[in-house]
């Protein structure tokens, strides 16, 4: 077996080992689901297809049960994904205050569509739905940080400075 | 000279620079060498004026100074420093005499902006926790007569009677039983519940405590969208104070009696704010609606009774404990009892959080605390009541703010948002908006939700492509009244609500005239 061979099985192992644990931490508790999934993405980034199987067993659930929880909620993704996001407000308080022109232009001034990673810099462009902030919209959140009254002229100085490049 | 400075770290004084700003003043009262303390306190939720820096000068009352940027810091220290702050452009005078605050009647909000939401003392000394002494000396009993004695409805939206709810999980059996705060605050245009749990989550934990005293409940569950994580943080290291301090856990304030608490995330599913679904949700499950009766006050969380309230539903409890329920029913008009914290929003100059007593005109709301739009134009429509809501055109703001009132127009209250639009705003997009979401987050469950939406979108989608004709105006009202009359929950039910109120208010932008519709139909 070569080098190469031996590290991503030893990766996969890992993986596996990590995800063991955290759903047998929280396969006691009452509807321990979600935060066991929340936590598995926070840990790896994103919940492999490959492990379900062991989460719905820690669990007393079928592999389809924990798909299904999966696949219901927008926040878990089965694939990895770039490791920052910017999210853009499209919900009707940030409609009103400009974020439709925002939708509009963003893919012109950022160089990336809605749902699509960066060529170069590593985001994700993302739609997102209310973030609170309905009095200083249009809002936009880059990474965990959310940001006010933004509009085309203002968000490329902010998404460079607040993009880890 | 003892300096205190307050920079708000609520996410929307950030999001417009507050922790910048912050920063800012630390670099320049080093320069300046000015001994100061930082506190970084809750917001108040007067948006059109954060940052908002405050001043306590030798505990001389509280000075403000709006808008500030961080260009702004280096004269304000200065002039801090000399004494002569009164001068700065900034300068908005003593925090007592801000009219957009003081006209306000605030309960439920009173301490927001205060002081360090997380310091129990500062809590405490503001009244906080009475609420609780007063419930531990009373049966469960006379708790809910109390709340009921109140008039509070759920102001998550539906209004139902707080008291009626908890009176039916407290008659009802089982050893078990569960308080669940709704904090799935999804709807655009509402933040009050995410202002009040990052600047005063005491508050809701004191009020669910109460509420678990009252029917019975040992065990709640807080279940938070997860678009608010600083909410997230401020709840979970409040729950930690209030444990190690004994107002949480097995034996409150020492009197034998158990509470739990625990802060749980939602994933992004806008459905899980319908409280059935919710209870899915927290169960682990996919957030799909379930069928009512069994009500979830008999049949709730893992099938035992369960009152499920909004945060500010239960957050009220603690002041309706402290001071009685008919010093809370003495606010408002008819049923609409109490207070009302309103949220201003969208294209508004002056927006934030407004409590009030019900019964106020929009058109007050909107001219003297907001100020009109932020881009100065004409105001064409305000949707009221969040994304399900009716869309009322500009003849119609002389409506008065209260439950009974906006359902007569067609409306609803709901959870108190206002979201102004200026003369630009297209309402066959707003339409075509509501029925597109509604696809996108609809659970499934029921068929006039899940393929209604889908059906409703494209018609609209030929209304803003202009070519639509006039039987799929009469198509899409049919869709419309499926949905209402069949739906199995709110969102399906409700969505027609903003659909058939642009219709119905703006008809030009459907491309047809009055004439033409009265055809149609």
């Amino acid at each position: 077996m070569s080098e190469r061979s031996l590290s991503v099985t030893a990766m996969k192992a890992s993986l596996e080992k990590i995800v063991e644990q955290t759903a047998a931490k929280h396969a006691t508790s009452q509807g321990g689901l979600l935060p066991c999934l929340h936590e598995i993405q926070a840990e790896l980034g994103y919940i492999p297809n490959d492990y379900l199987e062991s989460i719905a067993s820690a669990f007393s659930l079928s592999t389809a049960e924990v798909h299904g929880v999966v696949s219901f909620y927008h926040d878990f993704r089965t694939s990895p994904s770039a490791q920052q996001s910017i999210q853009i407000c499209c919900a009707e308080a940030c409609q009103a205050s400009g974020s439709r022109e925002l939708e509009a232009g963003i893919a012109g001034v950022l160089g990336v569509e809605f749902d699509e990673t960066h060529p170069t810099d590593n985001y994700r462009l993302e739609r997102v739905y209310c973030l609170g902030n309905c009095a200083c919209g249009p809002s936009v959140r880059i990474n965990n940080d959310v940001y006010g009254r933004v509009d085309l002229a203002t968000l490329p100085q902010l998404v460079s400075e607040a993009v880890q490049s | 000279m003892k300096t205190i400075l307050y920079i708000s770290q609520d996410t929307t004084a950030v999001a417009v620079g507050a922790d910048r700003v912050a920063t800012a003043f630390v670099q320049a009262a080093l320069n300046a060498e000015l001994p100061y303390t930082l506190v970084r306190n809750g917001s108040r939720g007067a948006f059109g004026f954060e940052p908002l820096v405050e001043i306590e000068i030798n505990g001389r009352g509280r000075m403000a100074f709006g808008s500030v940027s961080v260009a702004d810091v280096t004269s304000l220290v200065t002039a801090i420093a000399d004494g002569e702050y009164e001068h700065h452009p900034n300068y908005l005078g003593s925090v007592d005499d801000i009219d957009w605050l003081v006209n306000q009647t605030r309960i439920t909000f009173k301490r927001c902006g205060e002081g360090d939401p997380t310091d129990l003392a500062t809590y405490c000394a503001l009244g906080g926790y009475r609420g609780l002494e007063r419930a531990l000396t009373l049966s469960p009993q006379a708790i809910v007569d109390e709340v009921k004695d109140s008039g509070l409805r759920g102001r998550g939206g539906a209004a139902f009677p707080t008291g009626i709810k908890w009176q039916t999980v407290l008659d009802a059996q089982g050893e078990q039983k569960y308080i669940v705060c709704n904090a799935d605050e999804g709807d655009s245009g509402t933040f009050a519940d995410r202002l009040l749990m990052e600047a005063d989550p005491y508050q809701l934990i004191e009020g669910m405590t109460i509420s678990g005293l009252a029917v019975g409940a040992t065990k709640g569950f807080i279940y938070l969208r997860s678009e608010y994580p600083r909410a997230q943080k401020m709840l979970e290291r409040a729950i930690d104070v209030a444990m190690a301090e004994g107002y949480l856990g097995a034996d409150l304030c020492g009197s034998g009696q158990q509470f739990d608490l625990e802060v749980r995330m939602g994933a992004g599913s806008y459905i899980c704010g319908e409280e059935t679904a919710l209870l899915n949700s927290l169960e682990g499950k996919r957030g799909v609606v379930r069928a009512k009766p069994p009500l979830p006050a008999i049949e709730g969380l893992f099938g035992k009774p369960t009152v499920v309230n909004n945060v500010l539903t239960l957050a009220s409890v603690s002041s309706i404990l402290a001071d009685g329920g008919a010093e809370y029913a003495r606010h408002g008009v008819d049923r609409s009892k109490g207070t009302m914290p309103l949220q201003l929003a969208g294209n508004i100059k002056n927006g934030g959080l407004i409590e009030v007593p019900f019964g106020i005109s929009l058109d007050k709301v909107i001219n003297e605390w907001g100020g009109g739009t932020r881009s100065g134009r004409p105001v064409r429509a305000v949707q009221v009541g969040g994304p399900l809501g009716a869309y009322l055109s500009s003849d119609q703001l002389d409506v008065p703010l209260t439950y009974e009132a906006l359902a007569e127009l067609g409306g609803m209250l709901g959870h108190g948002g206002i979201v102004v639009f200026d003369d630009t705003v297209d309402m066959a997009k707003q339409a075509h908006f509501a029925m597109d979401f509604c696809a996108k987050e609809s659970c499934g469950k029921c068929t006039p939700c899940r393929i209604g939406a889908v059906r409703g979108r494209e018609v609209l989608e030929r209304v803003v492509d202009s070519t639509a004709s006039s039987n799929d105006l009469i198509l899409l009202r049919d869709l419309c009244e499926t949905m209402e009359q069949a739906s199995l929950c709110a969102m399906g039910g409700l969505t027609p609500l903003p659909v058939k109120s642009a219709m119905d208010n703006f008809p030009e932008d459907f491309g047809v005239t009055d004439n033409q519709y009265e055809v149609a139909v």
